[in-house]
């Protein structure tokens, strides 16, 4: 089942759409001159001539070879492939939203501005912090502001020496990308036996020459960074700056705030933690919450609400500037609204517990016949290891990730974090039922057994999908990346 | 108690509670340690039903007001085919993650590598990446190819006569970097090239453009790769996507990198967002590109499959190393300009834009003949064009006007460049989508206030 690229369906003269006929004066028409020659484009582009059902049928047959969350269970891990509602579909795509320009007249904004005035007050709510902005995209853009703020406040300060990030080795990959592209150079953190941050040799590294450090907590391993008030201490005594990667944001809502435990900036991920859809890879949205002191760094225009309404404020002097075109995704913020609203203080509560009731539960299954090798009890997200698989059988956490495929189910994260061999690991969230887990770990044990029983069928899957394993190799060798 | 999104009977917490072994979700979070655990709940407000969401949400809408927008500056209101909305919708592509696992994710890596091949068509270039954020975050990333591409170069030079914004999101980039930026100087609303030759140096890495530029015009910019490549720096052009229908594209201007936005081409206003970058590079360039590229392969048995390509870039390998810290793009609103570029063709995509040119051409033509305003540089114009107003009361009664009118009659250059010098600059966006008959609208109120 494969389906052809729609330009090699194209035939000359056919169309999907039409336009109104200009109707201008035909004086004005016929006067009209050409854009001058030396600014003619003269090469035509190649795009499909095809009819609308052609079009139609194309991307809805595209559409049937993915898996969404809609399609079914999703437990890729540090991305909290939740439920996405439909209520929050309906309404981003309301017209009284979709059809406003960025640049409007603030009298005629009120309604988006009362959107994120009133969602930055939630979040800030419910991280413990003091304000934040909507601008970033994306978690990667919110890392990229946010390490830009404390870059500014030191250099503020008159502190450049700073010029260092920690980071711990199970951090996300954007973590030390986002360090390098603000000009830091990253300094990695190791962890201890228990797979938390190893606190002698973060004092080792603790001096006039660290900015900050970033830290996902619970960490990557699902494990909640039980020292980390001290951390926090410790890094604030040598004058550094504690940043939080929200990306497992999902293990703690109404539980604990990353305020309390002393971090200055943090960035969620929207498009996790608040249930707006990931959209094959975006768009997604990483506001960035910061406490007083990193306040006045935020990007411009801020919110304000004033006695004649929301207002934008652009005079704040310490601002790093803009980190977007206009005021951020605010179609995928809308959505992020809807969800607080309709979840409440307590559903929101509600939701971190039960997606740390579903990973325990999943794990306590799964760890009977799976090695879990970090953590007794885990948060949100547990990281499995196949390594005695691939000694046995010669079966790799891919084998198993591929097999999955073939049992219906989106494979959790596979080889990451790298402390943990042949990683797997697994984020099932709060959406899904017990029954759904149950077939899950029933899908996950035959392809165990399967190991054990046919290991050269397995090392060949998935068997059920349009294509096997791709040449990767070839993809890089012989490039072919345009029709 | 119900809680919505959450599928657990207390049955089934009792279940499952027992099969972890402990006596309830609290436990759970022991770890966490008293200090931390809140005792109370966070001050939002209690859940709502859906539709109590809903008549709150309406009511919230309800100040949005709508008006006929003759406004762009990198957001215009173009025509968009009903497909869109309704094949972009699709369940399973709103709700798949980044492509990671190829054999599941087909319809997605071919939907992308037609962006790809699209983008690379319109362009000119040989290949393009699956998206960025949006337009200036198209122009930072650039600005970081073009640097890391030439040894011990450090400086960029940006054209004044780029979108304000886009300025200030590279501005913002810069601070606390080594790099710099060096502004080349506008000169009758276009770059002004005269002072080019004096400013290149070892150390300019590049020089990023756009046309049609802040103030909707033209730029010409015959001679300028030569300039650069003499130099060994890179040229990266911005352009709306759609005004390639009708002028240069970046490749006929001998350009190394294209960027731009592709909002015009099937995205909604959006109160700006999402909108979608895009990136087309020279071949060689193509390892230096941030971001995702899919490419087309082979599995096992021979059939054709797309995969996620050149992954070595980026940050999930790389990390401090990779050419961009970019992870999540704008993968939907590529679609959706996937599916409006499928559906438009190339004859469709050249008729909004020469309609654009129009309509905008009959709306500058009939205003400039009115009292109080001029059309201050003749330079060619695409779909939209800066009226300056000789003062600054007289603008404000014409935009209030206008609005009591439900016609939203331009942006503020102002607005953007926070500058009193642009004070005086109105720019009006017109496009395929107006009428005639909003034209008229637009001409009569226009002739009443400057009368």
């Amino acid at each position: 089942m494969s389906e052809p690229l729609l330009i090699d369906l194209s035939k000359s003269g056919r169309k999907a759409y039409c336009y109104p006929p200009l109707d201008l004066p035909r004086g004005f028409e016929q006067a009209l001159p050409d854009l001058p020659i030396e600014l003619q484009r003269q090469k035509a582009a190649r795009l499909p001539e095809v009819a609308e059902l052609d079009v139609v049928r194309h991307f809805t047959r595209l559409s049937s070879l993915v898996h969404g969350v809609d399609n079914g269970m999703y437990p890729l891990g540090s991305c909290t492939m939740k439920y996405n509602p439909k209520l929050g579909e309906h309404i981003a795509a309301m017209e009284e939203f979709t059809q406003i320009h960025p640049l409007q007249d603030i009298s005629t904004v009120q309604g988006c501005l009362s959107v994120m005035y009133n969602l930055l007050e939630d979040l800030s709510s419910i991280t413990g912090m003091s304000w934040g902005t909507l601008q970033p995209c994306a978690g990667a853009h919110g890392e990229y502001t946010g390490l830009k703020m404390i870059r500014s406040y030191f250099l503020k300060r008159g502190e450049t020496e700073r010029t260092k990030v920690l980071i711990p080795v199970s951090a996300h990959g954007t973590n030390p990308a986002s360090a390098s592209v603000v000009g830091f150079e990253v300094v990695e953190v190791k962890s201890n036996k228990e797979g938390l941050v190893d606190i002698d040799d973060l004092a080792s590294k603790l001096d006039h020459t660290v900015a900050a450090l970033m830290l996902t907590n619970p960490n990557t391993l699902g494990l909640f960074e039980k020292d980390i008030i001290k951390i926090s201490e410790m890094v604030h005594k040598a004058g550094g700056l504690l940043y939080y990667d929200g990306a497992n944001m999902n293990a703690i809502m109404g539980m604990a705030t990353p305020g309390d435990m002393g971090f200055d900036v943090i960035h969620l991920n929207l498009h996790k933690t608040f249930s707006t859809p990931h959209g094959g890879g975006g768009p997604g949205s990483g506001p960035v919450m910061v406490n007083d002191r990193l306040r006045p760094f935020l990007p411009k225009p801020d919110i304000e609400l004033t006695d004649s309404g929301y207002v934008y404020r652009w005079d704040d002097e310490d601002s790093i500037g803009k980190v977007s075109m206009f005021w951020g995704n605010f179609l995928v913020v809308l959505r992020a609204y809807v969800y607080i609203l309709r979840m409440g203080s307590e559903g929101i509560k509600a939701a971190s517990r039960h997606a740390v009731l579903n990973a325990n539960y999943l794990a306590a299954k799964l760890g009977q016949r799976i090695s879990i090798p970090y953590g007794k009890l885990c948060m949100h997200e547990f990281v499995a290891s196949a390594s005695v698989l691939k000694e046995q059988y010669g079966v790799t956490a891919q084998d198993v990730a591929k097999a999955l495929i073939d049992e219906g189910y989106h494979p959790p994260t596979v080889y990451f974090p790298h402390l943990v061999d042949e990683a797997l690991m697994f984020e099932p969230t709060e959406s899904e039922s017990v029954e759904s887990l149950d077939r899950f770990v029933e899908a996950f044990f035959r392809i165990l057994d399967m190991a054990e029983d046919d290991p050269e069928t397995l090392k060949e899957a998935p068997h059920r999908t349009p294509v096997g394993r791709l040449d990767e190799v070839r993809a890089v060798k012989e490039p072919d990346v345009r029709y | 108690m119900i809680y919505p999104y959450i599928p657990h009977t207390d049955a089934d917490r009792r279940a499952m509670l027992k099969a972890i072994g402990v006596e309830s979700i609290d436990e759970l979070f022991s770890g966490l340690g008293a200090d931390l655990l809140l005792e109370d709940s966070i001050p939002i407000s209690h859940g709502r039903t859906e539709d109590e969401v809903q008549r709150m949400i309406n009511s919230i809408a309800q100040r949005n007001v709508r008006g006929i927008p003759f406004l762009g500056c990198g957001c215009y209101d173009h025509i968009t085919p009903a497909t869109v909305k309704a094949l972009s919708s699709l369940p399973s592509f709103v709700t798949a993650y980044t492509p990671y696992q190829a054999e599941m994710s087909q319809g997605l890596l071919q939907a992308i590598y037609e962006f790809q091949s699209m983008i690379c068509e319109i362009t000119g270039l040989d290949v393009a990446n699956a998206s960025l954020y949006d337009g200036a975050n198209a122009a930072v990333e650039a600005a970081s190819l073009m640097l890391a591409a030439k040894r011990k170069s450090r400086v960029v030079l940006v054209s004044e006569t780029i979108h304000p914004f886009a300025l200030k999101v590279l501005t913002t980039w810069a601070l606390g970097t080594e790099h710099t930026i060096t502004l080349v100087p506008q000169q009758g609303g276009i770059a002004d090239f005269e002072v080019l030759p004096s400013l290149l140096s070892d150390e300019v890495a590049g020089l990023i453009v756009q046309t049609p530029n802040c103030y909707g015009l033209l730029e010409d910019y015959t001679g300028i790769a030569d300039l650069l490549h003499a130099n060994g720096s890179l040229l990266a052009i911005s352009a709306d996507p759609l005004s390639l229908a009708i002028q240069k594209s970046q490749a006929e201007w001998g350009a190394d990198i294209a960027i731009g936005d592709t909002q015009a081409l099937g995205l909604p206003l959006a109160f700006g967002g999402p909108s979608c970058g895009y990136m087309a590079v020279r071949q060689a360039l193509l390892r230096r590109m941030p971001g995702r590229v899919v490419g087309a392969t082979v599995d096992k048995e021979g059939r054709r499959g797309y995969t996620l390509t050149f992954q070595a870039r980026e940050q999930h390998i790389k990390r401090e190393r990779a050419t961009s810290n970019i992870c999540s793009n704008q993968a939907l609103a590529a679609l959706m300009t996937t599916i409006h570029l499928s559906s438009l063709g190339w004859g469709g995509m050249v008729e909004a834009a020469e309609q654009s040119y129009a309509k905008a051409h009959y709306l500058a033509y009939h205003l400039a003949q009115l009292p109080g305003v001029t059309l201050v540089w003749d330079k060619p114009f695409w779909c939209e064009f800066p009226l300056v107003f000789n003062d600054a009361k007289k603008m404000r009664k014409f935009l209030q006007e206008l609005r009591n009118e439900g016609i939203f009659a331009g942006v503020r250059l102002s607005s953007l460049t926070r500058k009193n010098s642009d004070e005086l600059v109105l720019l009006v966006a017109v496009t395929e989508k107006r009428s005639r008959e909003e034209l008229e609208l637009y001409l009569a109120a226009a002739r009443r206030v400057l009368k």
